[in-house]
């Protein structure tokens, strides 16, 4: 007699690619469409602005505007964030080896990681406010803080996942044999990297 | 349901949740509905909130027809008429024939596939109160048109921006009030619904199909709905993007679709069809799908070129990603990109006429059945037929230039929707209504029913291409006498209570066969598909034994084989329906039914009432509210173990 099928029933799958898995993949092939657009808007109003502050120095007729980009901070958070890629990896292959201390120590790193890069966005969001750049300020603060917001929520969400399976394996409720938990906490949390590596390349990097 | 013994494992979620769930499982009334994730029960449960939704969308449609009856009347004001198009669109589109699509995904698509239910069954409850939720939001702008003194006060009802709701127009500037924010959030949650079926039935389909079911052993209609479900994926993030945008501008200020600080409508109205044509295919795929299973068995002939229309599906599907612009034609992109989106629409028509084609071949040299599903399947291929031919003069630049926002654009689209998708849905619920209520559909009142909307569509939609010729403009709630409008619009309100009649035929229909002590039996069409090899309305695991799947139309081939002359004749021994299905079931392990579903999607809507009425600080802690419900609900979801 099959099993029947149920979300977690890893096992017996036509591709053999688990369930959830596959679900993970689709929702971030998904997700991938929801950036492009939140990116795709940030460039087709970059320098758009009709009034400042501008993200880079500008001269406008003989008037100097300082740009509100700290590309040296921000680079800072995306190395953070980057490390925190690198921090999840090493938590998935503790699991798989059921190392669950190191899965403990891995999964508590990049959640700190990413709670660095939160703080770093709090820090930079704050800034720019003091400098007089909102939501409702020009275009820039309006596709800015939008697209940077809706990622820094989507780390926020990862963070949330981290934390709770961090306290699940304290629990010991986290084995090689259930680790796809952590994979596809892992999977989630690459992309959102990822995807702030577009962005910081795209809305900061390039001028 | 069925002895379906349930293994108990040490409690993990707490006694009092496990008494719930243990209720759910046994318990027949309310609850059993609230905790059910049985595919079948939530397909009906989209069937019927979709009728519902039907019946107010339809009466809106009423009105705007009577309204627009006679010359110069005055039933609703020009504000009032807004509001009812603008509900009219969006209820249809949005709540009623994706919903109605979804209903059949999940009654039909785990049956035939030979699969328990889908992958996700949690998930698939989710999107189901996720969407009534959705649709109930949206919905309640209606009565916030409000008493003096109550939260509402000031505010002005439903959205009056068109389905389309193009920024700047649905900016606060010109549409003060509420009512574009409730159409902006019910978007925004029933695209979550969507999506996580979209998810769902892709799994399901790629992943849980029964043994020796390869890709192209697969029905049509399965194929359709994973060609559907992969457009809704791509499609609705592109739609969310841009309602987020109109919010922002909307609540906090932001400038997106603001001309005066720079930004541009053209955004909102790119980001809108780049969703908006993709969503078209959304509404028409799953019909064509239906109509495919439709014709095969009705003329007791295998599908003509079962590939030719896959691949027309599938190239359709990637095709739709390409054609957005040609709603903007008359926006001034530019000779060269309007001509390119009038090939590229010439183009897609290509695939669609193919699938015509293989319909009609199929037919051809078959001994047809007229029942009630092959005259809907029919009426689809009519309709859907000139639906098209009226696209393809819209892709025609210069054409269009002249149709644009006419009443021949409303006649077109009517002509795809209705002529093409609600025919083909409705002759998918007379043609598996045997298989889930064990009874058939009264052919009498079928025929009737079948009749009445054909021509009650006709006088209503004709008309409109007429009166679009002479120049009569849409979105107008009047016109004036004189200008030879008054005849056809007479024609078209008549044709829409002949409609309504036709419809109220069928729900009669539903009731008295319901009613009906005659047994259809497992499989009354002869059909070709594995729903029909298990008995009707299927037990709750469905299949008792997994069937092995050697070719296409599984079912059939189990059923006939060809004798030495090439003959058609029944199978020997073993063929025959039901007979794999003798199992009591008790040794199948099912997923346990579950609230948090519900809860889980329940948060959604308050969160979204918080932020509409985010100024009002009775309403403000909603947002927290909201926010906490759906977490917690997603919390005890991911602990919550799914079978027990």
């Amino acid at each position: 007699m099959q099993h029947a099928p149920t979300a977690d029933a890893a096992h017996v799958t036509n591709t053999g690619i688990d369930n959830r898995k596959l679900l993970m993949w689709l929702f971030l092939a998904s997700e991938c469409l929801f950036f492009g657009g939140m990116i795709g808007t940030y460039l087709l109003y970059r320098n758009s602005s009709v009034t400042p502050p501008y993200p880079t120095d500008r001269v406008i007729d003989g008037v100097a505007y300082s740009g509100l980009f700290d590309i040296p901070f921000t680079s800072v958070s995306a190395f953070v964030l980057l490390m925190s890629s690198v921090t999840m990896v090493l938590a998935l292959a503790a699991i798989q080896r059921n190392d669950r201390r190191g899965l403990q120590i891995w999964l508590a790193a990049t959640a700190l990681l990413g709670m660095t890069f939160l703080a770093g966005q709090a820090f930079e969001f704050t800034e720019f406010h003091k400098e007089g750049l909102s939501v409702n300020t020009n275009l820039f603060g309006t596709s800015f803080f939008v697209l940077t917001g809706f990622h820094g929520a989507h780390v926020s969400v990862g963070v949330l996942i981290l934390v709770a399976l961090w306290v699940m394996a304290r629990r010991g409720r986290i084995t090689s044999e259930n680790a796809l938990n952590v994979e596809l906490a892992g999977l989630y949390w690459h992309f959102v990297d990822v995807v702030w590596i577009v962005i910081f390349t795209l809305v900061y990097l390039l001028q | 349901m069925a002895g379906v013994m349930i293994e108990r494992p040490a409690p993990t979620v707490g006694e009092a949740l496990r008494r719930m769930r243990q209720q759910g499982e046994t318990y027949q009334g309310v609850w059993s509905w609230l905790t059910t994730i049985d595919h079948k029960r939530i397909g009906l449960m989209y069937g019927a909130t979709a009728m519902f939704f039907f019946l107010v969308g339809g009466i809106e449609a009423l009105i705007i027809r009577l309204q627009l009856a006679r010359p110069g009347l005055t039933l609703v004001d020009p504000d009032q008429y807004n509001r009812l198009f603008t509900m009219h669109g969006t209820t249809m589109i949005f709540l009623v024939v994706m919903p109605l699509s979804a209903a059949f995904f999940n009654l039909v698509i785990p049956l035939m596939i030979g699969a328990r239910d889908v992958a996700f069954p949690r998930l698939n409850a989710f999107s189901y109160w996720t969407f009534l939720f959705g649709g109930m939001l949206m919905s309640a702008s209606f009565f916030t048109g409000n008493p003096a003194g109550s939260f509402f006060e000031g505010h002005l009802g439903a959205p009056d921006g068109g389905w389309f709701g193009y920024a700047p127009l649905t900016l606060n500037q010109f549409s003060p009030g509420t009512g574009i924010d409730f159409w902006a959030f019910g978007l925004l949650i029933l695209g979550v619904a969507s999506m996580a079926g979209g998810f769902n039935f892709i799994v399901t389909i790629v992943n849980m199909r029964a043994p020796g079911m390869t890709l192209f052993r697969m029905p049509v209609f399965v194929w359709m709905t994973l060609v559907t479900s992969f457009l809704i994926i791509f499609a609705m993030p592109i739609i969310t993007v841009a309602l987020f945008q109109l919010l922002f501008d909307r609540l906090f200020g932001a400038n997106f679709f603001n001309v005066g600080a720079g930004g541009t409508p053209l955004l909102w109205q790119h980001m809108f069809w780049l969703f908006g044509h993709p969503e078209v295919y959304i509404l028409i795929l799953p019909a064509m799908g239906i109509i495919s299973e439709i014709l095969p068995t009705f003329s007791r002939k295998p599908l003509f070129g079962y590939p030719f229309v896959v691949f027309s599906g599938i190239a359709i599907a990637f095709m739709s990603w390409g054609v957005w612009a040609h709603h903007m034609y008359t926006v001034g992109l530019g000779s060269a990109a309007n001509a390119a989106f009038g090939v590229s629409t010439l183009l897609i028509g290509v695939p669609t006429g193919i699938k015509i084609f293989n319909w009609l071949a199929t037919l051809w040299g078959g001994s047809i059945s007229f029942k009630t599903p092959l005259l809907f399947a029919l009426g689809f291929i009519a309709m859907f037929t000139i639906g098209g031919l009226t696209g393809v003069m819209h892709s025609m630049v210069p054409s269009d230039y002249q149709q644009q926002d006419t009443y021949f654009v409303v006649a077109h689209f009517h002509q795809v929707l209705i002529g093409g998708a609600l025919f083909g849905l409705f002759a998918g619920v007379y043609y598996w209504f045997p298989k889930f209520s064990g009874k058939f559909m009264n052919e009498k009142l079928g025929q009737l029913h079948f009749w009445a909307m054909f021509i009650g569509f006709n006088v209503t939609f004709q008309p409109m291409m007429i009166l679009g010729f002479l120049g009569m403009i849409r979105r107008t709630s009047t016109y004036e006498a004189g200008l030879g409008y008054g005849l056809w619009n007479m024609m078209s309100t008549a044709g829409a209570f002949l409609i309504a009649f036709s419809i109220a035929v069928f729900l009669i229909n539903v009731v008295v066969s319901m009613r009906s002590k005659e047994d259809a039996g497992a499989d009354p069409w002869d059909g070709r598909t594995l729903e029909w090899a298990i008995p009707s309305p299927p037990p709750v695991y469905n299949f008792a034994k997994i069937p092995q799947v050697t070719e296409l139309d599984a079912h059939w081939a189990k059923k006939y084989v060809q004798n030495e002359a090439g003959e058609l004749v029944p199978a020997m021994a073993g063929g025959a329906n039901g007979d794999d299905n003798d199992s009591s079931g008790h040794d199948i392990h099912l997923p346990s039914p579950s609230i948090i579903p519900l809860i889980a999607s329940a948060g959604l809507p308050l969160l979204a009432s918080g932020f509409i009425y985010w100024d009002n600080p009775w309403m403000l802690p909603l947002i927290p509210v909201g926010a906490v419900i759906t977490l917690v609900g997603v919390f005890a979801w991911a602990l919550e173990p799914a079978t027990e």
